[in-house]
């Protein structure tokens, strides 16, 4: 079903004119190759551009943008769409997909995220990649539909049972909701775990300029073990069920081997005006863009004020923090939460730096303000 | 260069596509632009805002705790965001739906438009939207009348595209009311 093609890279397998956009933006996306589009659009594109031609999907609000430019895109690429009776059998589809050794997807917002879990264990166990996409929203139980970062600890310590990670990417930008979202599926198929991009209703809802690029050249393992019919080759067999004595150790050790490997090549984060900043500012995501303007603010005040921020959330840029606070011994923590990914950053700075936190639970109206953020600035310089 | 605005309605009024059409025009222009919208869960009369943040360089935040300038076009938006502007930046407020007698900072400039009776005599109370965006860009000159005529191509389904002239006919005047208003 075009997966072959569609794993070159190099070059558009999509023409963007019949595909990225509604009609009526056509001529934006002709001009000059930027495109002004949703943060949730632009993942959908990022998708398809990286060869996933497989949705299993619900609708939920925030996210409810990615099925619907998904559907409508799919069929034309001789792709499969199914909005699933449910979450639960969105994610079973996707481990059934990805078990084959094709390019597949899910996404959704929070609640259902939760209701992922038991087949993300399930996929991390069976070592199958796959991409998840969670546009977070507010919470517990029903929440709201508010942007949050409540599900950093959903997220980056593994949400299901048994002890796995995952690998998860926080975008900031519309551009790195596309960036990412195709990393994802790379890394997704490089060490053969599931991915996540994890953002929330600001950047999922917001438009920015996005330049979409081809797919980049990764050198990708052969999927040797993908299920795809026995025909005369030997039987494969894809499983999280290990019975047999010290089988099951083995195999958590190997699934640690890989998480050790990610924390060592690929780590990455932003840093801004940290040189020599005597306080930086450290949050991911949405929160670090409303950082950055309150950066900005502080400069001009002549405050030293640096950000840093985690671009993966798992594996967690710990040497960052380490290198950064060797001089710097003010870190100044910003979440949409009471304090998740806080409990990271005192792990990674050095022994005697202070770490201060302001976070805003989620809800309406509870998004800060750079105004605000300033304030908190001033307050811990 | 750098300009943020905050436009805030009911749902109906227009609010998402005057914000979509300023970014346009201003990335048709080459320039960063980050449009954040917010509206309740109704389809119409529920509230509806956006803030657009256009920049030569990094756009920075989508969210502005004290834009430049705010555009209130009903009587509950200029109540909840009439104070969030910053001090010495711009107020346009659609007077044909808002009592602002009780409104009195002194520390903004605050133009007052009949916006509905405007675009009414147009031919359509639906180009609220455009005279607002005609008042900003007469303000603000952030974007030209030619990206903006072009935005609206972009903006628009083709099927819609003889409205155009109108609409460019009801920036004109909301153009033409901060020139007099200022003079």
């Amino acid at each position: 079903m075009g997966n072959e093609e569609c794993r070159k890279t190099g070059e558009f397998c999509l023409d963007p004119r019949t595909v990225y956009l509604a009609p009526d933006f056509v001529e934006a996306c002709v001009q000059n190759n930027r495109l002004f589009v949703k943060g949730n659009e632009a993942v959908a594109m990022a998708a398809l551009e990286a060869g996933c031609r497989y949705y299993f999907g619900y609708p939920i609000t925030p996210q409810s943008d990615i099925p619907e430019f998904l559907s409508r895109e799919l069929p034309k690429l001789d792709g499969e769409f199914i909005q699933a009776e449910s979450e639960v059998a969105s994610i079973n589809m996707l481990l059934g997909a990805s078990a084959t050794g094709v390019r597949a997807m899910t996404s959704s917002s929070s609640p259902g995220i939760s209701l992922k879990q038991e087949g993300i264990s399930y996929m991390a166990g069976s070592e199958l990649p796959g991409v998840i996409v969670n546009i977070s929203r507010s919470g517990p139980g029903l929440g709201g539909i508010d942007a949050s970062q409540a599900d950093y600890f959903q997220s980056v310590k593994g949400g299901g049972h048994g002890g796995y990670r995952i690998v998860v990417l926080a975008p900031a930008s519309v551009q790195e909701m596309y960036d990412l979202t195709m990393l994802a599926f790379d890394l997704a198929d490089l060490y053969r775990m599931p991915a996540m991009v994890l953002a929330d209703s600001v950047i999922g809802q917001m438009k920015e300029a996005v330049v979409p690029h081809p797919r980049p050249a990764v050198d990708l393992p052969a999927k040797e073990w993908a299920v795809q019919g026995k025909g005369g080759g030997e039987q494969r067999i894809v499983k999280s069920l290990y019975l047999g004595d010290g089988e099951l150790e083995a195999h958590n050790w190997k699934l640690y081997a890989k998480y050790e490997q990610l924390r060592g090549k690929e780590v990455r984060w932003e840093e801004f005006l940290a040189d020599d900043a005597d306080l930086v500012v450290t949050a991911f995501g949405s929160v670090s863009r409303i950082a950055k303007t309150a950066i900005m603010q502080a400069r001009e005040e002549g405050l030293k004020v640096g950000l840093l921020r985690p671009i993966t959330l798992f594996p967690f840029p710990a040497q960052a923090y380490a290198r950064i606070t060797g001089r710097c011994k003010k870190v100044l923590d910003i979440e949409l939460n009471t304090g998740q990914m806080i409990e990271d950053v005192r792990l990674s700075v050095t022994k005697d730096t202070e770490v201060f936190f302001y976070g805003r639970p989620p809800g309406a109206g509870s998004l800060p303000t750079p105004e605000e953020l300033l304030e908190q600035i001033r307050k811990h310089y | 260069m750098r300009h943020d605005v905050f436009i805030a309605g009911f749902g109906g009024q227009g609010v998402l596509l005057a914000g979509n059409l300023l970014s346009l025009a201003a990335i048709a222009e080459g320039k960063n632009v980050c449009f954040f919208p917010s509206y309740g869960v109704e389809k119409r009369g529920g509230a509806a805002m956006c803030t657009v943040v256009i920049a030569d360089g990094e756009v920075g935040s989508p969210v502005i705790g004290n834009p430049t300038v705010v555009i209130v076009l009903n009587q509950l938006s200029l109540e909840k965001y009439g104070s969030r502007v910053k001090p010495g930046g711009t107020l346009v407020i659609n007077s044909s739906l808002i009592d602002s007698s009780a409104f009195a900072r002194t520390d903004i400039s605050t133009y007052r438009i009949p916006m509905n009776e405007i675009a009414m005599e147009l031919g359509d109370a639906r180009m609220v939207n455009m005279v607002a965006t005609g008042a900003y860009v007469q303000l603000t000159g952030a974007v030209s009348d030619e990206s903006l005529a072009e935005a609206l191509k972009k903006a628009l389904p083709e099927r819609n595209h003889r409205f155009i002239p109108a609409n460019m006919k009801a920036v004109a005047a909301g153009a033409q009311q901060i020139v007099a208003q200022a003079g």
